[in-house]
């Protein structure tokens, strides 16, 4: 607090780190994140196998020495193939968020800054678009503009923006009325020094909460879609069209499904425990204490 | 209540016409698609398309002509199975699939509940963390992962369950049913575990505990309604997310509902027909949505008094 009081402005991202070092679950998930960030970035270097490599004769394998995750049906190396899927799957997770954060952030700002009739409208357009099944509509989009990698991350990240808009409208119109706002106003400074030095570090943490668990509910639909086989196409793969490839051959092979199941399960855990641990610490409304 | 209801209502009509709108012209864009001149289909395929679609009047008149249908309920013949009609196709998966989406929120919303009312009776001890990280894991198993895994357990390694179809051997229900409720049993579980501790911390319940009431007659009584209106706007979207979950479920355990049609829809470029679901499914979803909101402002009167005010 006195931190606060003689003009160190870090205190809440420095309160917030405290508050997270002490949630081991929240830690877990960082943890688990930047291990997942770091494999899918040195993936072409520390895979044990080439990403093309087969070995048809051999088949499939159970775990062994060789091959630690086993081989699939085609005699390829589990272990590298779910590190290639999961640089897809990561990829999708992280630009389509990028998509629904740029516009979301966007479009809350810009009707949360003016207000009034235009607010009005483009938050009615936002109403509109939540009441639309979208599962529906990227699955009939995937249909007619074909399997594209390109459009998945547009159409995920088209529906994914509604709730960003939202939020960030939310924040900054309570923002602009806030007496410390006023106060700061009254005391002189210029507005950008106020944007910078209150509004944005305010906006920011439910920001960052909320992209956190898009994050994962993006990499899910992805494995929804690609499970389905309307998602990822071969050659290239993720985790989703992994399970599916598991799921066929699961009553002989059943370590097909399993590992790339965990790998899916253990990243939406790590994400969605990081994303609770970081709304508590950087959300003093709706944190526990 | 009811203007807002009906007003509610209205409102749907726009968002429903955009649907139809946006899905026809998507289709219609599509390469390949039934309204392009280049396509190998049966001549009585043709035929009926021609019939229907007025395919030699320039595309608004076709646009008119099948928003005319769609509003009479008539969604047009089959793109790929030959002599069957949109109608029919929904009609034979639409029984079958409400049974599931029936059956899977009586799991997710005995379970959930369940769960979150036990949680929030005593929170941060045993009975409160064991179910809420029993809702994470369900939150995190997605079911494409989670049905796979329970026919690999209980219906081929301990053989104690079929693993396929629907009403055909008894037993065959249950685990698509688990299946598709699980992971909105740990979002229901969430949700009551937060609207029960919020309510349990009012006023009219330490009231009602310094009246000497047992406590399990406060819950049932005073607490479950107000902390169960999270559920219940939960509903609404839980219902869109059934719906879609069906899609899986019904492929895992060959299920010929709705969730099945669409997804070989799909696969088969049947454009008429997934043109006709997609709006089709949308309707019940909104529908689904206004119910939902509706329940959950009857539930809580601060929220009914607001609307008797606004109106």
């Amino acid at each position: 607090m006195a931190d606060a009081i003689e003009g160190h402005g870090s205190s809440l991202w420095k309160d917030a780190w405290i508050k997270l070092s002490k949630n081991r679950l929240a830690l877990f998930g960082l943890a688990v994140l930047i291990m997942l960030i770091l494999t899918s970035l040195l993936t072409p270097l520390i895979a044990p196998y080439g990403y093309e490599t087969q070995n048809l004769d051999m088949g499939a394998t159970a775990p062994s020495l060789l091959h630690w995750l086993g081989t699939d049906i085609f005699g390829r190396d589990m272990l590298t193939r779910i590190m290639y899927g999961g640089r897809v799957s990561l990829m999708v997770g992280f630009i389509a968020t990028a998509v629904a954060l740029v516009i979301g952030i966007l479009w809350g700002a810009i009707a949360g800054f003016f207000g009034g009739r235009l607010d009005a409208v483009m938050m009615r357009i936002v109403d509109v678009l939540y009441a639309l099944p979208f599962m529906i509509f990227i699955i009939l989009l995937m249909v007619v503009f074909g399997r594209n990698i390109l459009l998945l991350f547009l159409a995920i990240g088209a529906v994914e923006w509604l709730t960003m808009a939202r939020i960030v409208r939310s924040q900054v119109m309570a923002l602009r009325n806030q007496e410390f706002v006023e106060a700061a106003n009254s005391l002189g400074l210029s507005q950008w020094t106020i944007i910078r030095r209150h509004i944005i570090p305010n906006t920011l943490g439910p920001v960052i909460v909320y992209t956190t668990l898009t994050i994962p509910s993006v990499m899910l639909l992805e494995a929804f879609l690609s499970f389905l086989g309307l998602g990822i196409q071969p050659p290239e793969s993720s985790w989703g069209l992994l399970i599916n490839y598991g799921v066929e051959t699961m009553e002989e092979f059943p370590w097909l499904l399993i590992f790339p199941g965990i790998a899916l399960s253990l990243t939406l855990f790590a994400l969605n425990f990081l994303g609770d641990g970081l709304r508590d610490a950087l959300d003093p409304r709706t944190s526990k204490d | 209540m009811y203007r807002f209801a009906i007003s509610r209502l209205l409102q749907a009509i726009p968002v429903l016409l955009m649907v139809i709108t946006v899905t026809f012209f998507l289709v219609h864009s599509a390469p390949g698609g039934p309204f392009s001149a280049d396509k190998a289909v049966p001549p009585e395929v043709i035929k009926a398309l021609e019939e229907q679609y007025n395919l030699n009047q320039p595309v608004w008149q076709q646009y008119l002509s099948y928003l005319g249908d769609v509003i009479q309920g008539d969604f047009g013949p089959s793109f790929k199975y030959p002599g069957r009609t949109v109608n029919e196709l929904i009609t034979a998966g639409l029984p079958i699939t409400a049974e599931l989406a029936f059956y899977a929120m009586l799991v997710a919303l005995g379970v959930g509940i369940t769960a979150g009312v036990g949680a929030s009776m005593r929170p941060n001890t045993m009975q409160d963390y064991l179910p809420m990280t029993g809702a994470m894991i369900g939150i995190c198993m997605p079911s494409f992962l989670l049905g796979p895994l329970l026919v690999l357990i209980f219906g081929i390694h301990l053989d104690w369950l079929p693993v396929s179809g629907w009403g055909d051997i008894p037993g065959d229900k249950i685990l698509p049913s688990i299946t598709l409720g699980t992971g909105y049993a740990a979002y229901i579980a969430r949700l009551s575990r937060g609207g029960m501790l919020e309510v349990l911390s009012q006023d009219y319940i330490r009231t009602a505990r310094a009246k000497g009431l047992s406590e399990r007659l406060i819950i049932v009584k005073h607490a479950l309604r107000g902390g169960l209106i999270p559920v219940v706007a939960f509903l609404g979207p839980a219902f869109a997310g059934l719906l879609a979950g069906s899609f899986v479920v019904e492929t895992i355990f060959q299920i010929p509902g709705l969730g099945r049609f669409y997804v070989q829809a799909a696969f088969n470029r049947d454009y008429t027909l997934i043109l006709g679901m997609t709006i089709f499914l949308s309707t019940l979803i909104i529908l689904f949505n206004l119910l939902s909101d509706m329940l959950a402002i009857w539930l809580n009167p601060k929220l009914r008094q607001e609307i008797r005010g606004t109106n």
